[in-house]
């Protein structure tokens, strides 16, 4: 820990974390490389390189699995999803972080309890309620379901970090004329731009990866998200392997490029989003 | 996960002047129509819904009829007759406490070899934190191949002649859930390890020098200087693990739909067939409940127990 110099002790210990990550890697490896193969190959050897690169496979998955639909619908709920919980979720902060009296604090800790609350005590009547809106089968009810779901651990993130801003800029705002829109708006979201990374980060990945209430909102129709459809692929496509690995890569292709250009924020987000 | 409440309302004095520093201050907070739309997402989403599974799971509600009559305990007495709840409520404690404890090890572990000067850190972080973006129904198809039985794990046995250790990872009511467990291990030790070395890396040098010049050996700079030094991270971790183990629904039921028979059943998969496949949705919400109070009295008791020891600390 202390030591500055590269020893004998780096050394070992640099070759011991590789041979942990290459293990740590395998399954991904494992996953490329049957998605290349044809069905029989995957049978034969499953772990040797492919004896010729074939995507078949992909184009297959792709058309079967109306991967194309998939990518859009969940494209969608991410972004209005994500941009509602922004929008709300810092103006609700504002107004926490702002007034300092017993009823915005015990209205702070409400939100905070959502962060705990299992979904699973909420998810029957919401089905319920979803039901009876006649919202089930549209993208509504999954923005709906998310921008409240998430909105706990949102207005969490959002409060700390106003709550360490200090509040000169939005003063000299309001005593300019401004109205208390216009302050929050010109003034202090703009100041929120890091927090606001962090909460588009976990958020955007939340919604991304989310499969059971989707499954259960839009499961079967043409609006279903990505692991839903993924979902049911594998289900059609069981134990071909070559065609189904396929549609997983493709399925976890856009989380592993943004998170490769990203990573150095998304880890941050991470670290720092649920740290007190 | 919630910080210290440093914005807790404080009593501002009172009398005229206390008066008139508050109506000043009066105009310039943001008005209260800022809360309203959040609120009332809120509200829609987890309170009403939370309230009414509560209220339902006293009930026979089955989902269809509007009206559900009051039954008072009757949900609670049948799960404690029913084998299916019964093994998930196992299962389920099995799961989160394996988890968080093997889970949390591996990430420190690999968040002091990160943290080491070794010139690989920073690739070593990524690949490790990958894992946890992605989607969690594809890493347990992903998964369901390797455990196969002549899938990728049982060829690398093979490979390494450990052939003796072949299993049907799956298929094996033994063996079932532990697997299962791997996968979630696998899959989110690189987040245990990012807040570890977030907690690390607020460690000053000069603790270890000074440990080091009073003769501490590697152990005993861990014990005394790392372990209390990175307690808020043990904290957040421990949380996220268990309350994330509790909840845990992808996985399992991508990977095995709770089978073989109920070996790797949980409440969440149970509440899930109970109320979307056999229509009792008093009864799902009633094993919801469980998990919810569950939930609760974990996150309570760990959030009092790690307090304290970080103030001891």
């Amino acid at each position: 820990m202390s030591n500055r110099r590269y020893g004998k002790t780096n050394l070992t210990i640099e070759v011991v974390m590789i041979l942990v990550a290459l293990v740590y890697v395998f399954p991904l490896y494992v996953l490329l490389n049957i998605s290349l193969k044809p069905l029989d190959e995957v049978a034969d050897s499953p772990l040797g390189l492919p004896e010729q690169f074939s995507l078949a496979n992909y184009r297959e998955a792709w058309d079967q699995a109306s991967l194309g639909a998939a990518l859009f619908n969940s494209t969608v709920v991410v972004l209005i999803s994500v941009s509602l919980l922004i929008f709300i979720g810092s103006m609700a902060a504002y107004a926490l972080a702002r007034r300092q009296s017993r009823l915005s604090y015990g209205l702070y800790l409400l939100f905070l309890l959502g962060i705990i609350l299992p979904f699973q005590l909420a998810l029957i009547p919401l089905y319920q309620l979803m039901r009876d809106l006649q919202l089930l089968g549209t993208y509504t009810s999954l923005i709906i379901f998310y921008t409240g779901h998430q909105l706990p651990f949102t207005v969490f993130l959002y409060t700390g970090f106003l709550r360490a801003l200090p509040r000169d800029y939005e003063h000299a705002a309001l005593i300019d004329g401004a109205s208390h829109f216009q302050a929050f708006r010109k003034v202090v979201f703009p100041l929120l731009r890091p927090v606001t990374g962090t909460v588009v980060i976990l958020n955007g990945i939340f919604v991304w990866n989310d499969f059971l209430t989707p499954l259960l909102y839009v499961g079967g129709t043409p609006l279903q998200t990505l692991p839903v459809a993924i979902y049911s692929f594998v289900g059609q496509y069981v134990s071909q392997w070559g065609l189904v690995f396929a549609g997983l890569v493709i399925g976890i292709m856009p989380v592993l490029i943004v998170y490769f250009l990203l990573q150095r924020y998304i880890i941050r987000g991470f670290a720092s989003g649920l740290k007190g | 996960m919630a910080g210290q409440p440093t914005g807790a309302a404080k009593p501002e004095g009172r009398g005229v002047f206390a008066l008139l520093r508050k109506g000043r201050r009066g105009r310039s907070q943001a008005p209260w129509i800022f809360l309203l739309p959040a609120l009332f997402m809120y509200a829609l989403v987890m309170i009403y819904p939370s309230l009414a599974g509560s209220w339902y799971a006293f009930t026979n509600w089955d989902g269809l009829t509007r009206t559900a009559s009051f039954v008072g305990l009757e949900n609670f007495r049948q799960l404690l007759q029913d084998s299916q709840a019964i093994a998930s409520l196992k299962n389920t404690i099995v799961l989160a406490v394996t988890v968080t404890i093997v889970q949390n090890a591996i990430g420190l572990l690999l968040a002091l070899g990160v943290n080491y000067n070794i010139k690989s850190r920073n690739v070593l972080r990524v690949i490790f934190f990958a894992s946890v973006v992605l989607t969690p129904v594809i890493v347990a198809f992903l998964w369901q191949y390797i455990y196969a039985p002549g899938g990728a794990l049982n060829r690398v046995l093979d490979l390494l002649h450990l052939g003796w250790l072949k299993q049907d990872w799956l298929g094996d009511p033994n063996v079932a859930l532990w697997a299962v467990i791997a996968v979630v291990i696998w899959q989110y030790a690189g987040y245990s390890m990012v807040i570890f070395l977030a907690g690390l890396q607020g460690v000053p040098q000069e603790l270890y020098e000074a440990a080091e010049i009073d003769g501490a050996g590697t152990l005993q700079r861990f014990w005394n200087v790392t372990r209390p030094m990175i307690a808020p991270a043990t904290t957040v971790n421990l949380m996220l693990s268990i309350i994330g183990g509790l909840r845990l629904f992808d996985q399992v039921f991508a990977l095995t739909g709770g089978g073989p028979g109920y070996a790797t059943e949980t409440l969440s998969t149970v509440l899930y067939k109970q109320a979307f496949i056999v229509g009792a949705y008093g009864y799902g919400t009633a094993i919801a409940l469980v998990l919810a109070l569950i939930v609760a009295c974990i996150a309570m008791i760990q959030l009092k127990v790690l307090r304290s020891q970080e103030v001891e600390a």
